[in-house]
């Protein structure tokens, strides 16, 4: 079953699989997964950062360890398998934050344990790393966490700046301004990702154009 | 322990900090099933029911992982706890009803991945809420679920019949839309205590 797919599949460089995540299969602007963090905590730079880094890890370990155990584990109980080792990397995660930085585990809060549940890395489980080996499914697993992390920074940068008037914490406008606190509230996650999807289907039109 | 009346967390869960537009919990099934309202219906109810059955067994599980002092195993056996429950629900619901269980389809097992059933549990714990505390709120977050769904699936039926620009046709019509609906629960802000 697995050589049939890979025989179907197109030849692709290792090269390739680390920059589609970037921009031509990016994981929140094309496929429009793993929505939940992206919308909550985007509020700051910092904590889309954070929450990116956070599932990048969580993506690439599990990546590593699903593809090179992906002959072991039984078709039947396979989603199952793929859950435990994503809660097992989540978990560590979790605790690692908590160590680094406490302000920073209380702004995300149950955002970080919520990553076990972002379809985005259960779907990579389940498309890639089941199918090839582990050196590309970690490319794979490390570009679409790259592309979901500066995904997040697109919106927590727009977020931040109209709605606090800072950028990583650091003030940019004369004390004057005055911040559209609608953005930093939920609905302004909403208003922000549905502009962004605007200039990406956008851009993509108009290169399949040309 | 905490003491917040049960009216309080039943209105704050479903409308002041409704899952779905406050949280952004469980934004996949809102933005996948939301097309239709029959279909938006069966999809609350069936989360509903699932709530509250895997808030009833994080409550115990919460319990028994503390007796045993092993706090870190919590994440693991929350999420193992409601894909087995996803799974009982379904074979229960086929015996029982396989009408419904016809109605409900593939959304069934797909509520497993639904992050607002695992943000629940996590949060009645972290809240430290008891068993009827616990109950309330799975029965407020649920209907704070459905009302979202129904009210997003009544406003994309008659989008559907509106003329929208081709480019902005689909998801970001529908986080517009979502983002409007966002600022409207907010008037609720007032009603609940935190």
């Amino acid at each position: 079953m697995a050589e049939i797919i890979i025989a179907t599949d197109r030849p692709s460089s290792p090269r390739d699989e680390l920059i589609k995540g970037l921009w031509r299969e990016n994981p929140v602007f094309v496929q429009v997964l793993g929505m939940c963090p992206t919308l909550a905590v985007t509020n700051t730079a910092e904590n889309a950062l954070a929450m990116g880094l956070a599932t990048l890890f969580v993506l690439s370990f599990s990546a590593a360890i699903i593809s090179a155990g992906r002959t072991l584990i039984p078709n039947q109980v396979r989603i199952a398998t793929f859950v435990l080792v994503i809660a097992t990397f989540v978990t560590v995660v979790d605790y690692l934050i908590q160590a680094i930085d406490l302000d920073l585990h209380a702004a995300l809060g149950a955002f970080i344990a919520l990553i076990v549940v972002n379809c985005l890395i259960l779907g990579r489980m389940e498309a890639f790393a089941a199918r090839h080996t582990p050196t590309v499914a970690v490319l794979d697993a490390i570009g679409m966490g790259i592309g979901f992390t500066w995904a997040l920074l697109c919106l927590g940068v727009v977020r931040e700046v109209l709605g606090f008037g800072t950028l990583f914490g650091l003030s940019l406008f004369p004390a004057s301004f005055q911040p559209w606190t609608v953005m930093v509230l939920p609905s302004g996650g909403f208003f922000v990702l549905a502009l962004w999807l605007l200039i990406f289907s956008r851009i993509a039109r108009s290169g399949a154009r040309t | 322990m905490n003491s917040t009346p049960l009216w309080s967390i039943f209105i704050n869960a479903c409308l002041v900090n409704n899952f779905v537009l406050a949280y952004f919990l469980g934004i996949c099934p809102f933005l996948g099933v939301s097309s239709r309202n029959a279909t938006a219906v069966r999809m609350g109810a069936a989360v509903m029911f699932v709530m509250l059955i895997s808030s009833l067994c994080a409550f115990g599980l919460n319990r028994l992982l503390l007796a045993v002092e092993a706090p870190y195993l919590t994440l693991i056996s929350y999420i193992a706890v409601i894909a087995s429950v996803v799974q009982l629900v379904e074979m229960f619901i086929r015996k029982v009803s396989p009408a419904l269980f016809q109605a409900l389809g593939i959304f069934l097992p797909l509520i497993t991945t639904n992050c607002a059933i695992l943000g629940l549990a996590l949060f009645q714990t972290n809240r430290g809420y008891n068993l009827t505390q616990s109950v309330i709120y799975a029965l407020g977050a649920g209907a704070g679920f459905t009302l979202a769904l129904l009210l997003m699936s009544g406003i994309r039926e008659k989008l559907a019949l509106g003329r929208v620009p081709e480019f902005a046709d689909g998801t970001a019509i529908a986080l517009v839309v979502a983002g409007i609906l966002s600022l409207g629960f907010m008037g609720f802000a007032g009603m609940g205590a935190s």
